[in-house]
């Protein structure tokens, strides 16, 4: 915005006006990309199989009422889904975002670039003219879209399967009060956004990562490398000093908004490790996506 | 081989290759370095004329493509020039570029999505095509490549030249006052060769300058009007198609009982290198005109049975300035 303060206003809007819709069209064909693709098909189906998969194995071949629910987030919720099937969005979200979220976020972020160069589209896109820079944002824009698509499929496939296989009810939050089911909804919600919202800067490294190849499998395979390098490096607690910022270092605070009252501390560092992420490797992209020479 | 190139070279017809304010394509000392040494285009300047029809002309691996791709500000020049329709490439690439139609180095789809919904997300790259003119200009272009009836077939089922034909109507999504196409008869049959070869006539008549990048001689001499060769990453020349064939000289080959009347009339004639073989004489054609000389013939009672001329064509004439046959250089 501060560089259309300088320009005069008619600049402004004959460079804005215009081009909205026609930037909301390769937006359109973007989305189109991105979720017409079967491989797309088959990774949302397999996150919303999780869901059903986890609240089976918890409806029929858990023994005990679930006693032993301590330690970290992820656990708690497991053991309150058979008292409430609410609990089982919760659940799934925990279990899938440290690593089959990533995954396939990873899958579509190195493929986002790397794909279009390897099938050869990625010259006819440059030589419409796509921009190279307004093709990297439309690209980033669809990475964020799948990003929310894949979290609220794991959300409403446990929404669901809790539903169909548990009690609902009024939510026992995590330190002892009890809110009503229509508010615990637009908690999960929010839950949802804020899982979504931790893998942007994942998306933001695949999106960089993918514009250094044409091999999309490799850019799939390093993103998803970064992902399981990250978690090792998160578990040795001699790299205490890097932790902090690791981009999954908050991923697991979303646990706090099932508190009250919300202690935004955790939600708030996610967010800024997230956007850093995104601005860090967004700049790298940008950097080597103006000066990549476009040879396949 | 020097010798022929020099031949070429002050035939007074290249001096046609000068820019003026006429010219689409323009390069200037162009170069491009892979690695440390590989020069894969070194030095060129290319002088493209509007409207002509241009070949552009060389064995796989003489340049062509990288060629091809900087001026369409896909790669970056090591060092020169490219002036694509007034502007500097690659930097004016969004100014430009939505004039120029291309096809290079083959067709690439999505094959997940249908012919017209590849061509869709093509214009919508295009941030100066209209919209709302889309779904009418995707007709059009299909209907020109003859692909109407399989617009809404999924492109992974197409056959190569229907995915060529998918490739070459995305270049004519809008009017277009350039356009580049890499080998644009690939994969098609021979029926499928002569469309594409009428509608590369039918749009240069329409007034779009069309630059040809073919290794298919007889194409290039069939379509265009203008030729460029290139050879091991150099312009061997450049030129009409006229001046490039008539840069060699063509041996005439006269059957006839009357051998040896005959090498009389050809010698009179000027014909160098006359010569009597089993069934007839033999002699280099010169600037003479075949019809000319047959004429000349027929006047003095000789009678013809055959009359042929050889080593006339571009390929001969490619032959002769490259000194390399026309194969995968190693």
């Amino acid at each position: 915005m501060s560089r259309a303060d300088v320009l005069p206003a008619a600049a402004v809007r004959r460079a804005h006006a215009p081009a909205l819709p026609r930037a909301r069209g390769l937006v359109f064909s973007e989305m189109r990309i991105v979720f017409r693709r079967p491989r797309t098909y088959a990774m949302l189906g397999l996150l919303a199989a999780i869901p059903v998969l986890l609240g089976i194995a918890l409806r029929w071949f858990t023994s005990g009422g679930g006693g032993n629910g301590d330690g970290d987030g992820g656990l708690e919720f497991v053991s309150q889904v058979t008292n409430n099937g609410l609990f089982l969005v919760f659940a799934s979200l925990a279990a899938t975002l440290p690593f089959f979220l990533p995954m396939t976020v990873g899958v579509v972020a190195g493929d986002a670039i790397a794909g279009e160069a390897n099938s050869g589209t990625l010259r006819y896109l440059l030589v419409a003219p796509a921009g190279r820079i307004r093709l990297l944002l439309v690209k980033y824009t669809g990475l964020v879209a799948f990003c929310f698509a894949a979290t609220f499929t794991v959300a409403l496939s446990a929404l669901a399967t809790g539903a169909a296989l548990f009690p609902m009810g009024d939510v026992p939050l995590l330190n002892g009060d009890r809110i009503s089911m229509g508010e615990a909804l637009v908690r999960a919600m929010l839950i949802a956004v804020c899982v979504a919202v931790s893998l942007l800067g994942l998306a933001a490294i695949g999106l960089f990562v993918s514009t250094l190849t044409a091999v999309p499998v490799a850019a799939m395979a390093t993103t998803v490398g970064l992902v399981i390098v990250s978690a090792i490096l998160a578990s040795i607690p001699q790299f205490h000093a890097l932790h902090p910022w690791l981009f999954g270092d908050k991923w697991m605070s979303f646990g706090d908004l099932l508190r009250e009252p919300v202690p935004t501390g955790g939600v708030i560092r996610n967010i800024e490790l997230q956007a850093a992420y995104t601005l860090v490797f967004g700049a790298a992209a940008w950097a080597r996506m103006s000066d990549r020479d476009v040879t396949c | 081989m020097t010798t022929s190139t020099a031949a070429v070279a002050p035939t007074p017809g290249t001096t046609a290759a000068q820019p003026d304010g006429a010219s689409v394509v323009v390069t200037r000392g162009l170069s491009k370095r892979y690695g440390r040494d590989r020069l894969a285009v070194d030095g060129l300047d290319l002088v493209v004329p509007a409207g002509a029809v241009f070949g552009f002309l060389g064995p796989n691996g003489s340049g062509k493509t990288t060629t091809i791709r900087m001026l369409m500000g896909l790669i970056k020049p090591t060092s020169g020039t490219a002036t694509v329709l007034g502007g500097a490439m690659p930097g004016a690439a969004g100014a430009v570029l939505p004039r120029v139609g291309a096809l290079i180095e083959g067709p690439a789809h999505y094959g997940f999505l249908t012919g017209r919904e590849n061509l869709a997300r093509l214009d919508a790259a295009d941030r100066t095509a209209d919209p709302a003119t889309r779904k009418r200009r995707i007709d059009e272009a299909l209907a020109r490549v003859g692909l109407s009836a399989v617009g809404d077939r999924k492109a992974r089922a197409y056959s190569l030249g229907m995915k060529q034909r998918l490739g070459i109507a995305s270049a004519l999504l809008r009017p277009r006052d350039l356009l580049v196409l890499d080998e644009p008869t690939n994969g098609l049959d021979p029926q499928g060769m002569r469309e594409i070869r009428a509608l590369i006539r039918s749009l240069a008549a329409d007034g779009t300058t069309v630059f040809l990048s073919s290794h298919l001689l007889d194409e290039i001499e069939q379509v265009c009007t203008h030729a460029a060769i290139m050879s091991r990453g150099r312009l061997v020349t450049q030129g009409t198609v006229d001046e490039l064939r008539s840069a060699v000289r063509g041996r005439l080959r006269v059957g006839t009982p009357d051998a040896g009347r005959a090498a009389v009339v050809l010698a009179e004639l000027g014909l160098a290198h006359v010569a009597t073989t089993g069934d007839g004489v033999e002699a280099d054609l010169g600037d003479l005109a075949a019809e000319d000389v047959c004429a000349a013939l027929v006047r003095r009672d000789v009678r013809v049975r055959s009359f042929t001329t050889h080593g006339d064509s571009l390929e001969d004439a490619f032959v002769a300035l490259t000194g390399e046959g026309f194969d995968v250089e190693s």
